[in-house]
C-alpha cells in the first residue's frame, strides 16, 4: 500500500477543518439545530412561567383531583358533578372510544357495500353509489354533523309524538304480501309472529333515540359461557378441518358448520335455561320515556355524520383495492379450475387486502380524530369534556391540551405500530 | 519547483496513471462485494470488465466516481485520492463521465438541457457556450436534430447516445460505462457501440463493463474477468479470448460465446 | 409413408377461398337490448337491484327537486314570504333568506364601503390561479412567482388595509428599542423601524459572513453574505409595502367572515405549507440523525392529533409560550395552527413524490458532478413536485373542508356565518335550516368536487406522460 501512496501524490489535501468534510458538516448542522431546539424550549418554558404567574393560573396536574362540578350528558361509567376532573376525563375518553368503535364498524360495512356497488355491472346501482361517494366526500364532516343535528334531529317531533319503529309493521306487511299472492300458508305464521312482537319498542324524537334495554336474568352466566364455548369450539373445528383437508384432501363446509356451532350452541343453552334474557321496553310516561336506554341526539348526529362521511372514503379504498388486483390473477385462477368463490377467497381478496388495509387504517384514525368534532354539537367526548368544559373552568391550557393531544397521539402511534407490523407480515417478498 | 519538474520527467518516461485502485475492499452489510482489488489504468487505455452477474464488476467501476463507497484500500483518480471529503468527490466527478445501463437521462429536461445542465451549474459555463458545446457533442453522437425533444420521445439507442454526449459535455478525462447496451433492443446495440468505438479512437480513457465481446476485441487494451468480487484474470483481448488461463474464465466464455 | 396416429390424423390442405369481411354482431349483443341485458335486467338479482335503485331514486330525487326548485320561494324581503300559512301553499326552500344573508356569507362583517377590496382580491386570485392550473398556458414560473410570492403580499395589504406601523425590528426586540425612538414617520413609513432594520441587516450580514468564514473558509463568506442580503432585501420590500399608508381603511380580522375567511385560511395554509412541507420531507430523508428525528417527530405529531386540538393549541396554548407583550390576532393564531397542521400533511405528500424518483436520477446527477443541493434543486425536486401536484390539490381539498373547524374557536367561516344567520329570529321559518344547509352544501360541493375532478384529470395526464 505504501508504494501506491508514493506513485500518486494526492492533490487537494488542504486544511484539516474543511467545510467539505461531511463529518464536520453534519456535526455543525446538527449542533446548530440542537441549539435552536434547546433555545426554543427554554424560551417557551421561560415565557410560560412568566405568563402563568402574571395571569395567576396554577400549573401541574393537581387539578385532576379537584371537583369537576359540571354534569355530563352521557356517561358509560357512573359519574356525577361531585366527582373529579380526572373522572370526567375518563368519561370523555370512553365516550370518544364508544363513538369511534361503533363508527368504525358501521362505516366499514357501509363503505364495503358502496365500494362493491361502485363496481357493479348494474348502471343504476353504480350511479347511485358514485353519487353517494362524491356527495359525502365533498361535504365537510363538521357540515354534516351540524346538518344532522340542527336540521334533521332537531326537526323531529317531541317525545309525545315520537316516531315508533318496530319490526311488527315490517313483518305484518310481509304477511299481508304473502297472503295477497296466495301464499297464505306461509303468511299465517309470519302474521302470528308479527302479532307476538307487540307494540314498537324503538322510538326516535328530538330528545334522541330510545331503545329497549336487554339484561341477563338468573342463568345468564351460563348463556355467556355457551357463547364463548361456541366460538372456541368453532375455532377448534376450523383447525381440525384444516388439518384434515391437508392430510386427506377432503374439504368441509367450514364456514356453515362453524356458524351453526356459534349460533346453535347458545340457542340450545338459552332454550334449556328458559331464555334468561330480559327486555326493558321504553314507555311514554308524561312528557318523556321511562325505561329502556336513551341515546342522546348529539351521539346520533355525530355517529351518522362520521359513518356517512368515512364510508365514502372507504368505498373508494375498497374499489381501488379490488381494481388493483389485475384481471390476470383471476384469469389464472379460473384457468387452474378454481370456481368464482375460491378464486375470490384464495386469490383476489388476499391481494386486495394488502392494498386496502393500510389506507383503511388511516381512515379509521381519521374517524377517531374527527370524533372530536362532536364538541360543535355538545357530544361529551374527550375533547369537549376536557379541552372544552375543564379548560374553561381551570384555565390550565398547557396541561389540558397536552393531555388531550397525548391521548389522540397514543391512539395514532399504537395503530401505526400495528400497521407496520401487519405490513411487514403481508409484504410481498421481492428481489 | 523541484516536485513539478520531477513529475514532468516521469510523464515523459511512462504514461500517466488515470485510475489506481490498491487493496480495495467493499462490503454490503455482511456481503463481501469487492475483494482486494488492485488495478492501474493508464491514460488513454481502454479496459473492458466482464464477469457473471453479481460478480461486483458494476460496483467496481461505480467506486471510481464514488457512487459507491469503498471501505478499505485506496482509490486515486487522476491524481486525486477519494476520501470522505466532498470537495475531492466533486473534483473526481468533474473529471469522470459515466453512462448507465438505464441511461438515467432527466425526463423533465430536453435533450439539450440534459447536456447543458452540468456544464452550466458545475463548470459555471455561460449558457450560449454550454449550448454550443452540447450541440458539438450531439453532432458527434449523430443526433443534433433531436436537441429540442424530451428523452421519453427517443428510442433506447438514441437515449444512450444522448447520455454519452451529456457525459462528454463535462469534458471528462475518463469515461465509465456500466453495461451501456444491456437494456437496449438488439437492433440498437450497434449504434451505441459505434459511438463508443469512435470515442475510443479519439483516445479517451475508458472503463467499460460489458458483455459485448466483439467490442472488447476491437477496442480494448485489456480485458478483466471478475467473479465473486475478485479479479480472476486480466489479459490483452487476443490472449484473453484465445487462451483463457483460469478455469472460471473458460466456463464463463463458453457460456457467453455459445 | 406410414404416419403414427400420435403425429396427427391425415388432413386436407386448406387455403382460404376468399377474404371475409366484418359483420355486425347478433341483435342480442348490440344496442339498447344488449345494454339492458348487460347492465340492468340480465338476471333475477340484477332486476331486483335495478328496481331497488329505481325506488331509491324515486324517493330522493323528486322530493329534492320539489323542495329546492318547484315549491321554493324565490323572492321576498322577510320571513313572511316563506311561511306557508301566509303564502297559502306548501313552501320549499326559502331563497330570500340566502339573498338577505348573502353579504354576510361572503364577506362576514367586512365594512360595506371596503368590500371592493375583497372583490379585488377574489378577482386577482382567480386571474392568477386559473392560468396556473391550465397546463397548456406558458410562463408557469412567472405565474407561480406572482401567485405564491407577490399575490399574498398584495392580498394582505388589500384585506387588512396595510399601514402596519411596525414598532421595531431585531435590535428593539433585543431590548435596544430606546435607540430608535423619537424618529418620525412620513406617509405611514416608520423611520425608527427602518433605522433599526438597516442596522440589524448590516449586523446580521456581517455575522453570517464571519461564521461562514470560520466554518467554511474565506471563499464561502462572500456568497453567504450576498444571499443573506438578498433575503433581507425581499423581507424589506414586503415590510415596506405593508408599512406604507395607502389610504386604505384598516379592517380588523374580527370583522372578516364567511367565504372570505374560508378562502384566506385554506389558501394561506396551502401556500405556507408548501415550502415547509418540502423542507420537512427533505429532512425526513436526511442522513443526519438529529435532522431526521426532528422531522419525523414534527410530522407524526401534527398528523397524529385532530385539527381541532391543533387550533386549540394555537389559540390557547401558544400565547402562553410567547413573550407576554406579543398580542396575536385571533385569525393569525388559527392560521399558525392550520399552517403547522398542513405542513405535516404536505411533507408526507412531497415525500411520496421524492420516493417515486428512481435512484438512477440521483446517480445520473451525481455522476455529472452536481452537489446534493443542486441535484435536489435541478433534478429531483422539479420531477417530484410535478408528480405530487394531484396530492397537493387533494391536500387543499382537505384543508378547505377542515377550515370549517375554526368556527369552534369563534372564527366565522362560511359554515360559521351560516350558523350565525340561522339564529336570526326575523328569518326563522320551518325551511330556513334546510335552505341554508342546501346552499352551504352546494358551495362546498362545487369547490371540492371541482378540485377533485381537476386533480384526477391531472393524475391521468401524468400517468400518460410517464408511460411514454
Amino acid at each position: 500500500m505504501s508504494d501506491a501512496t508514493d506513485s500518486a501524490p494526492a492533490r487537494g489535501a488542504g486544511r484539516r477543518w474543511s467545510w467539505t468534510d461531511p463529518k464536520l458538516r453534519s456535526a455543525v448542522i446538527q449542533i446548530a439545530l440542537g441549539l435552536l431546539l434547546v433555545f426554543l424550549l427554554w424560551a417557551f418554558y421561560h415565557n410560560a412561567v412568566a405568563n402563568l404567574s402574571r395571569q395567576g393560573i396554577a400549573s401541574g396536574f393537581g387539578f385532576l383531583d379537584n371537583r369537576a362540578g359540571f354534569a355530563i350528558s352521557q356517561a358509560l361509567i357512573p359519574y356525577n358533578e361531585d366527582m373529579s376532573y380526572g373522572r370526567a376525563f375518563l368519561v370523555g375518553l370512553l365516550n370518544t372510544l364508544l363513538v369511534a368503535v361503533l363508527g368504525i364498524i358501521l362505516a366499514t360495512i357501509l363503505g364495503f357495500l358502496m365500494g362493491v356497488a361502485r363496481l357493479s355491472k348494474n348502471v343504476v346501482i353504480q350511479a347511485l353509489a358514485s353519487a353517494y361517494v362524491e356527495i359525502t366526500r365533498n361535504l365537510p364532516p363538521l357540515f354534516q354533523i351540524l346538518f344532522w343535528y340542527l336540521a334533521v334531529l332537531a326537526a323531529l317531533p317531541g317525545p309525545r309524538q315520537s316516531w315508533g319503529m318496530g319490526l311488527q309493521p315490517f313483518f305484518t306487511a310481509i304477511a299481508n304480501g304473502l297472503d295477497a299472492v296466495g301464499l297464505g300458508v306461509l303468511g299465517a305464521p309470519v302474521g302470528a309472529f308479527a302479532a307476538g312482537l307487540g307494540a314498537p319498542s324503538v322510538f326516535i324524537n328530538n330528545r334522541g333515540l330510545v331503545v329497549p334495554r336487554f339484561f341477563l336474568e338468573s342463568g345468564g352466566t351460563a348463556l355467556l359461557i355457551a357463547i364463548a364455548a361456541g366460538i372456541v369450539i368453532a375455532l377448534l373445528f376450523a383447525r381440525f378441518a384444516k388439518r384434515r383437508r391437508e392430510a386427506t384432501g377432503q374439504i368441509f363446509p367450514v364456514f356453515w358448520i362453524g356458524l351453526a356451532i356459534i349460533v346453535g350452541l347458545p340457542l340450545l343453552v338459552a332454550a334449556a335455561m328458559g331464555f334468561p334474557v330480559g327486555i326493558e321496553r321504553p314507555e311514554l310516561r308524561g312528557f318523556n320515556f321511562s325505561g329502556g336506554v336513551t341515546v342522546i341526539p348529539e351521539f346520533v348526529a355525530l355517529l351518522l355524520a362520521l359513518v356517512i362521511y368515512t364510508a365514502g372514503f372507504i368505498a373508494e379504498i375498497v374499489r381501488a383495492g379490488i381494481l388493483a388486483v389485475s384481471k390476470g390473477q383471476s384469469e389464472a385462477a379460473h384457468s387452474l379450475g378454481l370456481r368464482t368463490g375460491p378464486t375470490l377467497r384464495l386469490v383476489v381478496i388476499p391481494q386486495a387486502l394488502r392494498v386496502i388495509v393500510p389506507p383503511l387504517t388511516s381512515q379509521y384514525l381519521n374517524l377517531t380524530k374527527n370524533s372530536s368534532l362532536g364538541v360543535a354539537v355538545g357530544y361529551p367526548d374527550l375533547f369537549s369534556v376536557f379541552a372544552g368544559s375543564t379548560l374553561n373552568q381551570t384555565g390550565q391550557a398547557i396541561e389540558i391540551i397536552a393531555m388531550t393531544m397525548a391521548v389522540y397521539l397514543t391512539i395514532s402511534i399504537v395503530t401505526s405500530a400495528l400497521m407496520g407490523w401487519y405490513n411487514k407480515r403481508v409484504a410481498l417478498v421481492e428481489r | 519547483m523541484t516536485a513539478d519538474s520531477l513529475i514532468a520527467d516521469v510523464e515523459k518516461s511512462a504514461p500517466e496513471i488515470a485510475v489506481e485502485m490498491a487493496g480495495v475492499n467493499k462490503w454490503y452489510g455482511q456481503f463481501h462485494v469487492l475483494r482486494d482489488i488492485n488495478l492501474t489504468v493508464h491514460k488513454g487505455e481502454r479496459v473492458v470488465v466482464c464477469g457473471p452477474s453479481g460478480s461486483g464488476k458494476s460496483t467496481l467501476i461505480r467506486c471510481i466516481n464514488r457512487l459507491e463507497e469503498h471501505q478499505k484500500g485506496r482509490i486515486v483518480v487522476d491524481g486525486i485520492e477519494l476520501t470522505d471529503d466532498l470537495k475531492r468527490i466533486d473534483e473526481v466527478r468533474r473529471e469522470v463521465g459515466m453512462c448507465f445501463q438505464h441511461f438515467n437521462l432527466f425526463p423533465h429536461l430536453t435533450i439539450l438541457e440534459n447536456c447543458t445542465l452540468a456544464p452550466m451549474w458545475v463548470r459555471k459555463m455561460p449558457k450560449r457556450e454550454a449550448e454550443e458545446l452540447a450541440m458539438h457533442f450531439l453532432a458527434k453522437v449523430k443526433i443534433p436534430q433531436q436537441a429540442a425533444k424530451y428523452p421519453g420521445q427517443l428510442s433506447g439507442g438514441q437515449q444512450q447516445r444522448v447520455a454519452i454526449a451529456r457525459a462528454l459535455c463535462m469534458r471528462p478525462r475518463i469515461m465509465l460505462f456500466d453495461e451501456p447496451t444491456s437494456a437496449l433492443d438488439p437492433e440498437m446495440v450497434k449504434e451505441v457501440l459505434d459511438t463508443m468505438v469512435a470515442l475510443a479512437e479519439d483516445g479517451m480513457t475508458m472503463l467499460c463493463v460489458t458483455h459485448e465481446m466483439g467490442f472488447a476485441r476491437q477496442v480494448a487494451n485489456r480485458v478483466i474477468f471478475m467473479d465473486e468480487g475478485q479479479i480472476i484474470e486480466m489479459n490483452e483481448p487476443e490472449a484473453f479470448f484465445s487462451n483463457p488461463q483460469h478455469e472460471r474464465t473458460r466456463l464463463f466464455l463458453s457460456q457467453i460465446l455459445h | 409413408m406410414a404416419k403414427s396416429p400420435a403425429q396427427g390424423a391425415p388432413f386436407d390442405p386448406f387455403v382460404a377461398p376468399l377474404v371475409l369481411g366484418a359483420e355486425a354482431p347478433p341483435i342480442s349483443e348490440r344496442g339498447t337490448f344488449a345494454f339492458l341485458r348487460g347492465h340492468l335486467f340480465g338476471s333475477l338479482p340484477q332486476i331486483l337491484l335495478t328496481l331497488f335503485g329505481a325506488w331509491l331514486l324515486y324517493v330522493t330525487v323528486p322530493p329534492l327537486v320539489q323542495f329546492f326548485l318547484i315549491d321554493a320561494v324565490w323572492t321576498g324581503t322577510s320571513r313572511d314570504a316563506c311561511l306557508p300559512e301566509k303564502v297559502g301553499r306548501p313552501v320549499g326552500a326559502c331563497w330570500p333568506f340566502i339573498w338577505a344573508k348573502f353579504d354576510q356569507l361572503v364577506y362576514g362583517f367586512y365594512p360595506a364601503s371596503a368590500r371592493w377590496r375583497v372583490n379585488l382580491v377574489y378577482a386577482l386570485s382567480a386571474l392568477l390561479l386559473l392560468p396556473l392550473l391550465i397546463q397548456r398556458l406558458p410562463y408557469k414560473r412567472l405565474n407561480a412567482i406572482a401567485f405564491f410570492g407577490v399575490f399574498p403580499v398584495v392580498a394582505f395589504i388589500l384585506l387588512t388595509g396595510g399601514n402596519m406601523e411596525p414598532k421595531g425590528f431585531l435590535l428593539s426586540w433585543l431590548g435596544l428599542g430606546g435607540l430608535f425612538s423619537g424618529f418620525g414617520a412620513l406617509g405611514g413609513v416608520q423611520f425608527g423601524f427602518w433605522a433599526d432594520f438597516v442596522l440589524s441587516a448590516a449586523l446580521l450580514t456581517a455575522l453570517v459572513a464571519a461564521v461562514c468564514r470560520v466554518v467554511a473558509g474565506p471563499q464561502a463568506a462572500r456568497p453567504a453574505a450576498r444571499s443573506t442580503l438578498g433575503v433581507l432585501a425581499v423581507l424589506a420590500a414586503i415590510l415596506f409595502a405593508a408599512d406604507l399608508d395607502l389610504g386604505l381603511m384598516p379592517v380588523e380580522t374580527r370583522l372578516w367572515g364567511g367565504l372570505l375567511v374560508t378562502l384566506v385560511i385554506a389558501v394561506t395554509g396551502i401556500t405556507v405549507s408548501l415550502p415547509f412541507g418540502i423542507l420537512l420531507a427533505l429532512g425526513r430523508r436526511s442522513n443526519l440523525p438529529l435532522v431526521k428525528i426532528v422531522s419525523i417527530a414534527f410530522i407524526e405529531f401534527w398528523r397524529g392529533v385532530p385539527l381541532i386540538t391543533v387550533l386549540f393549541f394555537a389559540t390557547y396554548m401558544l400565547p402562553l409560550f410567547l413573550p407576554g407583550r406579543m398580542n396575536i390576532d385571533g385569525l393569525l393564531r388559527a392560521l399558525v395552527g392550520v399552517a403547522l397542521f398542513a405542513s405535516a400533511y404536505m411533507a408526507e405528500v412531497v415525500r411520496g413524490g421524492l420516493q417515486a424518483i428512481p435512484k438512477g436520477q440521483y446517480e445520473g446527477a451525481m455522476a455529472l458532478g452536481l452537489r446534493s443541493g443542486l441535484m435536489m434543486r435541478l433534478v429531483v425536486l422539479p420531477q417530484a413536485l410535478k408528480l405530487v401536484i394531484p396530492g397537493i390539490v387533494n391536500n387543499f381539498i382537505g384543508l378547505f373542508k377542515d377550515t370549517t373547524l375554526v368556527l369552534i374557536v369563534s372564527i366565522f367561516d362560511l359554515l360559521g356565518a351560516m350558523r350565525a344567520a340561522f339564529t336570526d329570529p326575523s328569518w326563522a321559518t320551518p325551511t330556513t335550516l334546510f335552505t341554508g344547509f342546501g346552499f352551504a352544501g352546494l358551495v362546498y360541493f362545487v369547490f371540492c368536487f371541482g378540485m377533485s375532478r381537476y386533480s384526477m384529470a391531472l393524475e391521468k395526464r401524468l400517468d400518460r406522460a410517464n408511460r411514454h
